[in-house]
Order: structure tokens, then sequence, then C-alpha cells
């Protein structure tokens, strides 16, 4: 049933087609030109003449941004936040959502409704700072890696999940004398492996992504991580101009000296890069997680 | 099977498999308890915190040694006129981003729909897999690309507008503190757009199709297609998010105003989270412990009504 085209149709098409278009090219430029300004040369750059495609191509930039004091260090900071923070959470969200979903457990639904309470109140940034720090959690490492252990949204969607396995697999296991923990690691996880790898890829983009718990509890600069020593360059150019200066840049050819535009623009690719790699790779986890979560919501 | 040997069991020995269970109930709770524990440290804990905001505390004294003033920082925040005024214009900033947020909370159904008429698949699909990107950098990094484009000497944006003659010199569009408020909201939905489209993408796969197919046959045009039978799919979506957004009114979150604060746009970017933050930040924390309590409570109450509403309406809750 193929209908002659109304112009009117025609017209509403085209329309729609270039409005996404610019919106779509709206959300993936401002990327394209962080990229092609760190890699042309650096006068060109700092003159505003790379707007469309590279010009002089050169990866020095990277190399050099590498030797500022501080940086690498605050990259491994966010990679242990990062791999530890995300091992945490999840292994504890899978096994306390698996818990859960036990009706035996002595006082199941009270425990269970004191977790999931939580994302919907908070006590108030300062008494959490206080909190923390009489924790001894202000410049330490666990801050990073405890308070997110228990995050509830994703022992609801562990729980939910476990909760459509049927529960012949998990009888016929505890027939064979397997308890708790073995069913968990036998059973369980492999059964509930994509809800995992969703929550995963969450769990290490927020991580990666966090800054505001740093600016909150960290003084020494040995706890910054990328996002917030990238914080600190937009703010403060000056102990930026410092930092070029006291870089050893002695070989540099005139037009590749490092300028504080080249330096926060390479620091912003690396701290984006990890996520636009990952992101091909992880979308339908992306999509998925939200889904689920719709659905329970 | 598995059901069979179960029954075998029970019937063997029925003693020996109560006790167990006996057991089994408090072996569970014992395997939860270092996770309780957790959750009672870093959820419940801090709500002891709230008793800062009832004495003259500065950071480095005990508590012991500070003296207990009662509701002195409630107080000011109406007795105190520089105070008020302070505590106003923040609420004013706070209403107006969280209005902002609601009324433009139909910008996802619409490009749901707009996209969803698009014929081709892939273009569909591309759209769709680039505008969620933003959704997944922080909030510094959106600032960072704000700072490379906008700025003044050499980002992209105030050169091409001085080329085309649009404006006479460079323009610092981020010091700016004029429409503070509708630049917020648009780098708001530049990274949260396309992400927030796809559960009514998501809606709108899952209508029926003979829906469309039988209004085809009766002739019904393109909009009242939408009209009547798109849009009534995405109705129930909407309306849950609406009221979880009601309930968040007063909690913008402070990631995206931190990033982009600075002294000039200060007044008008000023929301309740990021004030409390920097009322502590300058060693005032009785007070802002008094703001985020009456913020707290604020907010249950909030979702309280939202939730009660969702289930006059809907007859579901929402939490």
């Amino acid at each position: 049933m193929r209908k002659k085209r109304k112009p009117g149709d025609v017209v509403f098409q085209g329309l729609i087609y270039l409005l996404f278009g610019v919106f779509t090219l709206s959300c993936i430029y401002p990327f394209y030109y962080l990229f092609i300004n760190t890699i042309s040369s650096n006068d060109l750059s700092a003159g505003g003449y790379i707007k469309y495609y590279p010009r002089n191509i050169h990866f020095d930039n990277y190399f050099k941004v590498l030797r500022i004091s501080g940086l690498s260090h605050a990259a491994l900071v966010s990679i242990y936040r990062t791999v530890v923070g995300t091992l945490l959470t999840v292994g504890a969200s899978a096994f306390l959502g698996y818990l859960f979903t036990k009706k035996e457990m002595w006082g199941r639904k009270i425990w269970y409704r004191s977790v999931v309470v939580t994302m919907y109140f908070s006590a108030g940034l300062i008494p959490w700072y206080i909190t923390m720090h009489n924790l001894h959690l202000t410049n330490n490492y666990l801050a990073y890696i405890l308070p997110t252990i228990i995050t509830p949204f994703n022992i609801i969607l562990i729980k939910t999940f476990v909760e459509a396995i049927p529960p012949s697999l998990e009888e016929s296991a505890s027939m064979d004398g397997a308890g708790y923990t073995r069913v968990f690691w036998s059973i369980i996880v492999p059964l509930t492996t994509p809800i995992l790898a969703t929550i995963t890829i969450f769990s290490a983009v927020n991580q990666w992504n966090s800054f505001i718990d740093t600016a909150f509890l960290m003084t020494d600069t040995k706890y910054f991580t990328l996002q917030f020593l990238l914080w600190r360059y937009l703010n403060e150019s000056s102990s930026l101009a410092a930092l070029i200066r006291n870089s050893p840049d002695m070989a540099a050819s005139i037009q590749n000296m490092q300028t504080p535009t080249s330096v926060r623009m390479t620091v912003t690719m690396i701290v984006v890069l990890p996520i636009l790699i990952v992101y091909p790779f992880f979308q339908r986890y992306f999509v998925k997680g939200i889904m689920i979560g719709a659905v329970k919501g | 099977m598995a059901a069979s040997s179960g029954e075998l069991i029970r019937g063997i020995d029925p003693v020996h498999r109560s006790r167990r269970k006996m057991l089994n109930k408090y072996k569970l709770f014992f395997m939860a308890l270092p996770f309780l524990v957790i959750t009672f440290i870093f959820y419940y804990l801090p709500i002891s915190g709230w008793i800062y905001a009832f004495y003259d505390f500065i950071p480095g004294i005990p508590l012991s040694d500070t003296p207990f003033v009662g509701l002195k920082w409630f107080r000011t925040m109406v007795s105190n006129p520089t105070q008020t005024a302070e505590v106003l214009r923040v609420l004013k900033n706070t209403i107006a981003m969280s209005s902002l947020g609601l009324i433009t909370s139909v910008f996802p159904v619409i490009f749901a729909i707009l996209l969803s008429e698009i014929k081709s698949g892939w273009y569909r699909k591309l759209v769709q897999t680039l505008t969620t990107i933003p959704n997944f950098i922080s909030w510094i990094l959106v600032y960072a690309l704000a700072f490379s484009l906008f700025s003044v000497d050499n980002g992209v944006i105030n050169n091409i507008l001085v080329q085309l003659g649009v404006i006479g010199e460079g323009h610092n569009f981020l010091a700016s503190s004029s429409n503070v408020w509708v630049t917020m909201i648009a780098w708001y939905w530049w990274k949260s757009l396309g992400w927030g489209a796809i559960l009514y993408l998501a809606a709108i796969a899952g209508i029926d199709q003979e829906l469309f197919e039988a209004a085809e046959v009766d002739g019904a045009s393109r909009f009242r297609k939408i009209w009547h039978i798109t849009i009534p799919g995405l109705i129930p979506t909407f309306f849950v998010l609406l009221l979880l957004s009601i309930g968040n009114f007063v909690n913008n979150g402070m990631e995206q105003y931190f990033s982009f604060q600075n002294a000039m746009n200060k007044d008008a970017i000023e929301v309740l989270d990021l004030y409390v933050y920097n009322i502590a930040f300058a060693n005032n924390f009785p007070f802002a412990t008094a703001v985020s309590m009456l913020k707290s409570v604020v907010s249950v109450i909030l979702l309280f009504a939202a939730n009660t509403l969702s289930k006059v309406v809907r007859d579901e809750s929402i939490i």
C-alpha cells in the first residue's frame, strides 16, 4: 500500500531531518573541536584558526601534559577509584540483592525498605561532611570507595532480576547441599551477568565522573582526581601558567609551546577519552539499564 | 524433579528441616549485616549531624565546648534582613530553575515523537547514539567544552559571531550574569535530551502497531495519529517522571551549578544545593546545616505529596 507522497509530507520529513542533524552535530562537534585543536599546532589553535579540520598535526601536547606535576598521579587516583569502587559496589549489590530475595531472612522487609528509602532522602551536605570527617575519611583514599558500596538502585535492579530466575534452579542446588554463598557464585552470578554488566558500566562511569567528593573531602593534592584537577585548571589560570613554566619544555619549538589553553584542552580530552572509547561498546548496556530501571520505577 | 525431591526430604525429617530453617533465618541476616552497617553509617548516621544547626559550631572546636543556641540560625533566616534577602534570592533561583525544568520536561517527548517519524532506520539510530553521549560526561567536562568553545579570544563561537558581524567584539558568555537561568536549562538539555528520550522511544515502540494501521485505513493524517495514538501512549511514562521531578523540586543537585558558577553569575546561579556548599565553604557550618535540614524536610514532604497524588490519580505509588 504505497501511497503517493504529499508535498507537505516531504517538507515535514526534510525539516525533522535537518532539525535532528543540527542537534546531533551540536552534541558531537565540541568533542571534535577539542580534539582537532589539541593535535594542531598550538599557535594556530591559540589564534582560533582551527575550526573544521586539524592543521600541522602533532601529538606533543599529550606527551607534555603527562609531565605536569600531579597529573599522572591524578590519573592513577581516578583509575583506582573507578576500578576498586566499581568492583566493590557491583559485588556488594549483587550479593545483598540476592540475599534480599530470600524470604526466610530475619527482618527482611524492614532491612530492604531501610536500604531503598535512602534513595529519597539525604541528611544534607554538611551533616554528611561532618560524619565523613569524624570517620577520618577526609584526605583518605577509602572515602572514594566506601560510601558508594551500597547503591540502593543497583540492589533493587538485582533483586528484581534474581526474583525472575526460576526457583527450581536454586532449589536443586541447595538440595545438593550448597550453601547460600555457593549458590550465589555458581548459579546467581552466571545467570545475572547481563544486569551485572549494566551496573558495572554505570558505576564505572559515575566513579570516573565524580568530583564533588574530592572538592569536599580532599585538601591534600595527592588525593586529587583528574576531574578535580581539570576543574582547578579551568578556574585558576594563574596556577596553570605557573605549572607550565615549571615543567621542562626546552625542546619545544615556538609554535608548539604549551599555553594554558592547550593544557586545558588536552587535559579535557584525556578525561573525556575513556568515556568516548568505552561508550560505543557498551551502548546497549546503558540502554538496557534505563529500561530495567523504568520497568521497576 | 527438584520439587518432588524437596517433598521427599520434608517427609523424612520435618524436625531437622525446620531447625535448619530457623538457623538459616539468622544466618541470612548475619550475612547481610555488614552491608546494613555500611548503609547505616553512610546514610543514617549523617542525620545525627543535624544537631550542629543548634550550636554556634566552628570547625575544629569540639561540640561540647560550643554554646547551644537553640533556633538562632533558623531565626536569622527571617529576622536578619540581609540574610533574608539572600535566602529569598536563592529560593527564587531554585524555583526558577526547577520550574523551567518542569515546563521543558516535554522536550524529550517531542524529541521521541519526531525521531520516530523519521523513516530512515540508520539515521534514527545514528541520531540516538550520538545525542546520548553528552549524558555520560561529567558537568566539569561539559564546562570544559563550553570554556573552549565560548572562550573570548580564540573560541570558535565568538570567532564565527564576530566574522558574521552579529557581535562587534568577543563576548564572555560564560561570565555573563544575564540569562543564566535560560543558559543553564539549555546546557541541561544539551546533556540530557537524547538520553531522556530513550524511555519515550521505547514506549512508542511498545504501542500496538495495529492501532496505527487501523488509523491509516481510516485515512488519519500524521498529526491525528500522533495526537490520538502516540501521545496517549506516552502520558503514563510522562506522568511518573513529572511526579518524580516534583518530589525533587528543591533538589537541583549542585554539580552543574558548581561547575558553571563564577563571580559574575553567582547571584543568579546559586540554587539551594550550591548555596549550602558556598556558605559551608565560608565556614558557616551551623547555618549551612540549618538550610540543608529545612531542605531535606521540604523535599520529603514534596515526595509524599507527589506519591499521594500518584496514588489518587493512577492507583499506584511512585516510591
